[in-house]
């Protein structure tokens, strides 16, 4: 979904291929994790350190997208399944058609920051207003405390995770009857970095993307759930005591209660410091 | 030894043969693929769906008219800047230039046509958007004028090698002919040299354009993908999205045999035949001129 991370998590799912096919060990277990894009590059981190820690372990790490990781594992092709949203109603019972019973790990968070040029004035809005924003109902950053400059909306392509997710949580305010659309004018860039690019250099723009890719030189906005209520600057801590209110759990799936290394791996993805260490490093919010 | 002699003729004859109608046969394979993957949308989306104004595949908005519109506003604004550009550059390294420029000159335009077009991309995002930006005071810098002069940038190579070599071949009788009778430079070049060469220079402007309204990743890069409809004279100042860059960005996710899917394959027919109409009134053009001067020279 993000493409630099992208690049780097193939160079790594080279590096960690070449590790571990270097010794081919009759004792050696393995294990296949595939989904999310999003969580490809922590997924990836994640299998290097525990492979330089446990040489025994194999964990071949693919992306592909939530929708593909979730096929595969009702497929019954892989252990484990990441996921940047949760598994549908649908998924589910295909998956126990299949005689596979899925199981739900909440594995890190990510907070999605909105964005705009440091020279812009406005640095609150409620969801509501971002909500306007998006829609096309508000078209000048001068009503919304602005100056008086035109509004360019930037957004991800629509088959990311984070563009769905952006209009279901923020443009449609979490509901699910609303037919709100992003305004026809929005731009549509096919990458983060295009995004970060655009907001550093136009002040007239206004972009969102997941925490950790937010470079420090330009300046998020705080967000309140309703007027008059507290602006929340996004953070580890605001995601985690849930002020902060466009977040979202990213999960792993397991077929049935997970057994074996499978069970090991999860337990030390969820509870070891050194993985979640690594979740706050990638820029993601660690769950503990 | 002669026979010998006979049967490699007949292998290199029926191999070069076979190489000449495979261009044909790859041709014909793939656009039997792009009808049986995109003709299904046809059936599965009706046809106000489909021309309508708003592409949102997502939700099920599957209007391709903006995308259309798209392409041919950056495609427009593209010829407007590289026709009159590489012609006349063609012009200045074929008539006017001394020996010595033109021998470095050529190459190098040359040169540029090989530069990736993601590097193009690059310079656009960093460079030419904020630019455009500022000097027009635009919302945004990406807009299809970006677009538009990207492709140009990539078109222009084309343009002139072609546009040159064409130039060249006009016989020097012709501009002395011209000169004897008290032409200036300019008037020679004008009324003899160019429409002299003009099936060689169409040629050239029409492969360069061919390679303008098919280039994805620099137009992906700089032109916003904002699918509005372009159809207004400001909508070349205006964030614009591209049939190849809504393929580009779209086809890596979406679900094989879906009706997104075999939309996205809908646009790829109508841009082949998009291609194929540009081809073809290039082609008539040059028949027709070539058959009015062996008119005139008979």
């Amino acid at each position: 979904m993000k493409k630099r991370p992208l690049l780097t998590g193939l160079l790594l799912a080279l590096v960690v291929v070449c590790v571990s096919c270097s010794s081919p060990d009759p004792s050696e277990q393995t294990l296949e994790n595939k989904g999310s894009d999003t969580i490809v590059n922590l997924a990836l981190a994640w299998a290097e350190f525990y492979q330089l820690e446990y040489p025994d372990v194999r964990i071949s790490v693919t992306g592909g997208g939530s929708g593909t990781g979730i096929a595969a594992l009702i497929n019954d092709t892989v252990d484990i399944a990441n996921a940047s949203r949760q598994i549908k109603i649908e998924e589910i019972e295909k998956a126990q058609s299949n005689g596979i019973d899925p199981i739900e790990f909440v594995i890190a968070r990510d907070a999605i920051a909105v964005i705009v040029n440091p020279e812009n004035p406005v640095s609150e809005l409620t969801l509501q207003q971002i909500s306007d924003i998006y829609s096309g109902k508000i078209t000048n950053w001068n009503q919304v405390g602005g100056d008086d400059r035109p509004i360019v909306r930037l957004s991800r392509e629509t088959n990311s995770g984070t563009h769905v997710y952006f209009l279901e949580n923020v443009l449609r305010l979490g509901d699910k009857k609303s037919k709100t659309l992003f305004s026809r004018n929005t731009l549509l860039l096919p990458s983060s970095e295009g995004i970060i690019v655009e907001v550093r250099q136009n002040p007239n723009a206004i972009g969102y993307d997941g925490l950790g890719y937010v470079p420090s030189d330009l300046k998020m906005i705080g967000i309140a759930v309703e007027a008059g209520g507290e602006y929340v600057l996004p953070s580890i801590e605001t995601v985690n005591d849930a002020t902060y209110p466009i977040a979202r759990d990213l999960y792993m799936y397991t077929a049935g209660e997970p057994t074996g290394i499978v069970k090991i791996y999860l337990e030390w993805i969820i509870t070891s410091d050194e993985a979640q260490g690594i979740v706050g490093d990638l820029g993601f919010v660690p769950i503990k | 030894m002669d026979k010998d002699l006979n049967w490699r003729e007949f292998i290199i004859t029926r191999a070069i043969k076979a190489s000449g109608y495979s261009a044909i046969v790859f041709v014909a394979l793939i656009f039997i693929f792009l009808l049986r993957e995109g003709l299904p949308t046809l059936g599965e989306v009706d046809l106000s769906t489909l021309f309508s104004v708003r592409w949102y595949p997502i939700e099920d908005y599957f209007g391709i008219l903006p995308l259309i519109t798209g392409s041919l506003i950056v495609t427009l604004g593209a010829a407007l800047v590289a026709i009159p550009f590489g012609i006349g550059t063609a012009v200045y390294i074929s008539e006017i230039a001394p020996r010595a420029v033109r021998e470095v000159l050529k190459p190098l335009v040359e040169l540029l046509g090989g530069l990736p077009s993601v590097v193009l991309g690059f310079l656009g995002i960093l460079v030419l958007s904020p630019w455009l930006r500022t000097t027009f005071d635009l919302p945004t810098g990406l807009t299809a004028f970006t677009g538009s002069l990207l492709l140009a940038a990539i078109a222009v190579p084309t343009i002139v090698s072609v546009a040159e070599d064409a130039l060249d071949t006009v016989p020097r009788s012709y501009r002395e002919a011209a000169w004897a009778i008290g032409a200036t430079h300019w008037q020679t070049i004008w009324r003899v040299t160019l429409p002299a060469a003009r099936s060689g220079v169409m040629t050239g402007i029409m492969l360069g354009i061919g390679r303008a309204i098919g280039e994805t990743m620099a137009v992906m890069m700089v032109t916003g993908n904002a699918p509005v409809m372009a159809i207004r004279p400001g909508s070349l100042f205006e964030p614009a999205r591209t049939m190849t860059a809504t393929i580009a960005a779209e086809m890596g996710e979406v679900a094989s045999g879906s009706v997104h899917y075999h939309t996205l394959f809908f646009i790829g027919i109508v841009l082949f035949l998009i291609s194929l109409a540009v081809n073809v009134a290039a082609s008539s053009v040059i028949f027709r001129s070539k058959k009015r001067s062996e008119r005139i020279l008979s």
